[in-house]
């Protein structure tokens, strides 16, 4: 029997709460506080540069259930963002010059509104990234959905911790790797990831366990080289990325015995070069309500924006959110660890 | 001391400096220099060091070399094979003297 994971909120867990989570990471565990650490690297307050990504988080609705998934997302929660907040998001982008639109979720792709965002995003003449767990491109009532992609050139970021089986279902669920192939398969016979087709696949590993990320560059040469050989699949780059310790990976190292080890591994790591480019500070994040936040990862750790921004997007005012302050805690140890990490990959 | 090995002194490897520091900054810039990125990559180099590491028996580098090469990007599939090569060379290493004992078993033999 494969092994049913429902999220926290459905458990009823404790860690369901970003409030339970931040009093978990913010007590005092022996290693110095992140503020302070940035401290000394001259870096606090942080603050915000030129916004040049929009991400929209449009909801935690989807098909799967990863273990280390930050959002707690799965197809048991229901929060998703309305076509009137979808709306203002548009009218928003169109009041500025950001170039680049980053959907994301949840699978972004099960929200009504999910195609209406990206072509008044394209109509705008913006980039749109389409953060994909790539199963959701089999799913029947997605039929089309890799097409539509194509036609507007929507670049594709998918998740694929491994090119082992193993280890890719042994976080995102069994079967999935399977289903990630077959997906990437799909995607490339339409042009996505191949050389001279303006359409881009590029990839996201996130360590399958209590680790830092290793060497962005030499990780793709071995997942390109793997991936072609053992299944024929191509793609453009890959990012690494490293797991918070939020949500279901804060559960996942609370359980296993790893979570002060892990702390203390990126505490050490801290390195200031990429501190100082942490996605927060050129990052616009909204959530599925319409709250604005500085990144997807405070997002799910209910800490909107603060100190004096707006903190809706029917306040937007992007003159305000240049500059602003960004609220931080121990959990930006994650980005800002070793080579650093963004939605980007590394930083550093 | 309950047991000759214990986890923990895997931290306190640098208080070997302390008895002779220059041979142990020489020796950490040569360890530093080995695993550096160079022909092999530092995620190959880790896999060798895990197969070293299981013919030499040492917890310690057993336990460091499962977390680099984790922390390097190999996967559980390419660590086992690592270290089975680690067990097809000690193991024929055993079985490639059996001709010595052929030798001299030869000799003597009628």
């Amino acid at each position: 029997m494969p092994l049913l994971i429902r999220s926290l909120n459905k458990r009823g867990s404790p860690l369901a709460s970003g409030k339970e989570q931040v009093r978990l990471l913010e007590a005092p565990n022996g290693f110095p506080r992140f503020d302070e650490t940035i401290a000394v690297a001259g870096l606090h307050p942080l603050t915000g540069t030129l916004i040049t990504v929009f991400q929209i988080n449009v909801g935690k609705l989807c098909n799967q259930t990863c273990r280390h998934c930050h959002v707690d997302a799965g197809p048991d929660r229901e929060e998703s963002m309305s076509r009137e907040t979808a709306e203002m998001c548009l009218a928003a982008l169109a009041r500025t010059q950001i170039p680049t639109v980053d959907i994301t979720g949840g699978a972004p792709e099960l929200n009504p509104s999910f195609r209406r965002l990206v072509e008044g995003s394209r109509r705008l003449g913006r980039r749109v990234i389409d953060r994909c767990n790539l199963s959701v491109l089999l799913i029947p009532s997605q039929a089309g959905l890799p097409a539509f992609l194509a036609a507007h050139e929507v670049e594709i970021i998918a998740s694929l911790p491994s090119f082992s089986a193993a280890q890719t279902d042994a976080q995102r669920g069994e079967g999935v790797f399977e289903k990630s192939i077959e997906a990437l398969r799909l995607l490339n016979s339409l042009g996505y990831g191949r050389e001279g087709s303006g359409l881009t696949l590029n990839l996201i590993t996130n360590p399958v366990g209590a680790f830092i990320p290793p060497s962005q560059k030499s990780q793709e040469a071995h997942f390109k080289s793997r991936l072609a050989r053992e299944h024929g699949v191509v793609f453009n780059s890959l990012y690494t990325i490293t797991n918070m310790p939020i949500s279901r990976f804060l559960e996942f190292l609370l359980e296993s015995g790893n979570y002060e080890a892990y702390m203390h591994r990126l505490v050490t790591a801290f390195n200031p070069e990429a501190a100082a480019g942490v996605m927060c500070r050129y990052t616009l994040s909204v959530g599925w309500d319409g709250r604005l936040y500085d990144c997807d990862f405070n997002q799910m750790l209910d800490l909107p924006m603060d100190h004096g921004a707006p903190n809706h997007i029917r306040d937007f005012d992007p003159d305000r959110l240049h500059r602003r302050r960004i609220v931080t805690g121990n959990h930006c140890y994650g980005c800002a660890a070793g080579a650093g990490s963004s939605c980007g990959g590394t930083i550093a | 001391m309950d047991t000759y090995y214990h986890p923990k002194d895997l931290g306190h490897f640098a208080d070997m400096g302390k008895g002779n520091p220059a041979l142990w900054e020489k020796f950490m810039a040569y360890y530093g220099a080995v695993f550096a990125e160079g022909a092999l990559t530092e995620r190959e180099k880790a896999l060798i060091a895990l197969a070293v590491a299981h013919t030499v028996q040492c917890p310690y580098c057993i336990d460091a070399y499962t977390q680099a090469s984790l922390q390097k990007g190999s996967n559980l599939e390419e660590m086992t094979e690592a270290v089975h090569v680690a067990c097809a060379i000690r193991g024929g290493a055993s079985l490639v003297h059996g001709v010595q004992m052929r030798n001299v078993a030869g000799k003597i033999s009628m």
